[in-house]
């Protein structure tokens, strides 16, 4: 602006550098709605404690997904003979034949018949140890290893010993696998659903916080229509303000979740020894959430953010056209 | 000090502002103004004055649009302003500058920030502004307190700021709320030499006052607010 000022008003005739003249701490483009509030830490504390609880469930999904899928190959990978005695029939033989119809099927890599004693072992927990089993009908197990790929049908080798095998059944272990696959679906689907009921509880709670926020700052709203601002630009800022915070919890509370998973990963390595080490491994595997999971609890910090602001700017907007 | 003569070229341009039989009442009350008919024209310079409590700031706020009139028509630019949308209303927002009796600077943001921000929300680059700014700051004598927040400045100070944030994007209309009510009396003429440069630059100025001291340094029109009527001592 260049104003006509009178030849006494010295102060008038700026230079015209008069920018580079400008304080280097100068702050010049300070956010329009102020960041460091009481409430606005308050909610920086709830976002982080919320997707801290987000990223806990997120991360035991995963978890137990990854475990799930282990257990799942593993098992695919084997299919069990069992062949029951018969009378007039020789058990040995019998297992002899399975095992050799087994070893022809295609897609079989590895074939173990178990021994009578085997068998009898196996028994033993149900009907206790210094028994007999030699009078008594033991079934004897055909353990059917199938090579690496895609699972084979295992149809053919099913007639195969129908035809040739009197008393021999084939257990693929279909059965438990679904299970399985169920459990662990089930698992993940509750862990998305906590995952999606906590971000809808954060983007309720910055509603709320952005009303407050509004109310709070009414004066700076005001000032900013008389000066010229859209509601667009007024909502924007509070957008800013709220992403930010969002930024700010999310990252507290997925740094808080990693560290907690991390820590019990720890603790379960160092019971690995133990008998309840070994449960928690057997559920939880290495209890290690890995790349997957650590990009699973970034992205939710980062969905938190990004609701934080979403939810701020429609609520400002909505506030502003109601205000008309 | 000499009758300013800007009316003269008014004529052929649609008034700044133009009132016709404008009433205004607070809910079911009686009506603090009423029949008020008047126009601004551009490039024009005119005083409000009254008495305390007369409606000078509510008159303001209606030209502002913050206040909506109970019945009588309101124009501003040329455009009538029943029913305008938000868009327009900011357009028509962009066009004015206003100094509040009580400053309204934003206390987050340093004298600088404040006086900038009529050219922010345009979504003008800081650079693009930063040496028009700091020239205002220092012809309005807030040279060294461009980084202060408002609550550290002194009444007067923050009366600069609030005329510096008024002027910057060289508005066609100002109003000003008492804007020297917090200045000794040299600063105060210093500040209505501003206005009248403003004047001389184009912008129609509206100034709120019951100062008469003020008004005697300057042969202007003044619009005379008593009882809820308006005067108009040419």
């Amino acid at each position: 602006m260049t104003l006509h000022t009178p030849a006494s008003d010295t102060r008038g005739s700026a230079p015209a550098d008069a920018a580079e003249s400008l304080p280097a701490t100068l702050r010049r483009n300070a956010p329009l709605v102020p960041l460091d509030t009481a409430s606005g830490r308050a909610l920086v504390a709830v976002i982080a404690i919320l997707t801290f609880l987000a990223a806990l469930c997120a991360g035991a999904a995963e978890l137990v997904s990854a475990s799930s899928a282990q257990w799942r190959s593993s098992v695919a990978r084997e299919a069990t003979i069992q062949v029951r005695p018969r009378q007039g029939r020789d058990i040995e033989a019998d297992v002899a034949r399975a095992a050799a119809v087994a070893r022809a099927a295609p897609g079989v890599q590895e074939v173990r018949a178990t021994s009578h004693e085997e068998s009898a072992r196996l028994l033993e927990p149900w009907l206790g140890a210094g028994l007999d089993f030699g009078e008594l009908p033991v079934p004897r197990i055909v353990v059917v290893r199938l090579g690496e790929g895609p699972r084979p049908d295992l149809a053919p080798l099913r007639r195969a010993l129908a035809e040739g095998v009197p008393g021999a059944t084939l257990d693929d272990h279909a059965q438990w696998l679904a299970r399985l696959s169920t459990m662990a679906a089930t698992v993940v689907g509750v862990g998305v659903g906590l995952v999606v009921l906590v971000i809808a509880a954060a983007g309720l709670a910055v509603a709320f916080a952005t009303r407050g926020a509004m109310a709070g700052n009414r004066e700076v709203v005001e000032v900013l229509h008389f000066v010229g601002a859209e509601d667009d630009y007024i909502a924007r800022a509070f957008q800013r303000r709220f992403f930010q915070l969002g930024l700010v919890g999310g990252g507290i509370g997925g740094l808080a979740a990693l560290a907690a998973i991390g820590g019990a990963g720890a603790l379960a390595a160092a019971w690995r020894a133990s008998p309840a080490g070994d449960q928690i491994e057997a559920l939880f595997g290495a209890f290690a959430i890995g790349w997957r999971g650590i990009a699973i609890v970034v992205l939710i910090a980062l969905a938190v953010s990004a609701v934080a602001g979403a939810m701020s700017r429609i609520t400002v907007r909505q506030h502003l056209a109601a205000a008309g | 000090m000499k009758a300013l003569e800007n009316q003269d070229f008014a004529s052929t341009a649609a008034p700044v502002v133009r009132f016709e039989n404008v009433g205004v009442r607070y809910g079911l009350g009686p009506e603090v103004l009423h029949d008020l008919s008047f126009t601004v024209e551009p490039r024009s310079f005119q005083f409000l004055t009254g008495p305390s409590g007369a409606g000078k700031t509510t008159l303001l706020r209606l030209i502002l649009l913050s206040v909506k009139p109970t019945r009588g028509l309101v124009s501003l630019f040329g455009q009538e302003v029943a029913g305008i949308s938000k868009q327009a209303l900011t357009g028509l927002r962009r066009r004015m500058g206003v100094v509040f009796q009580d400053f309204r600077l934003l206390d987050h943001l340093t004298t600088y920030e404040n006086v900038a921000l009529p050219l922010r929300v345009q979504g003008k680059e800081e650079s693009a502004y930063r040496a028009e700014v700091v020239e205002l700051l220092r012809w309005v004598g807030l040279g060294e307190r461009m980084h202060v927040l408002p609550p550290v400045l002194s009444g007067g100070e923050k009366q600069r700021a609030a005329i510096a944030r008024a002027l910057i994007a060289r508005p066609d209309l100002l109003l000003a709320d008492e804007p020297t009510g917090n200045v000794d009396p040299p600063l105060a003429r210093r500040l209505l030499r501003l206005f009248i440069e403003m004047n001389r630059l184009g912008t129609s100025v509206v100034i709120a006052t019951h100062d008469f001291g003020l008004m005697d340094q300057v042969d202007a029109r003044r619009l005379v607010l008593g009882d809820g009527e308006l005067h108009i001592d040419a």
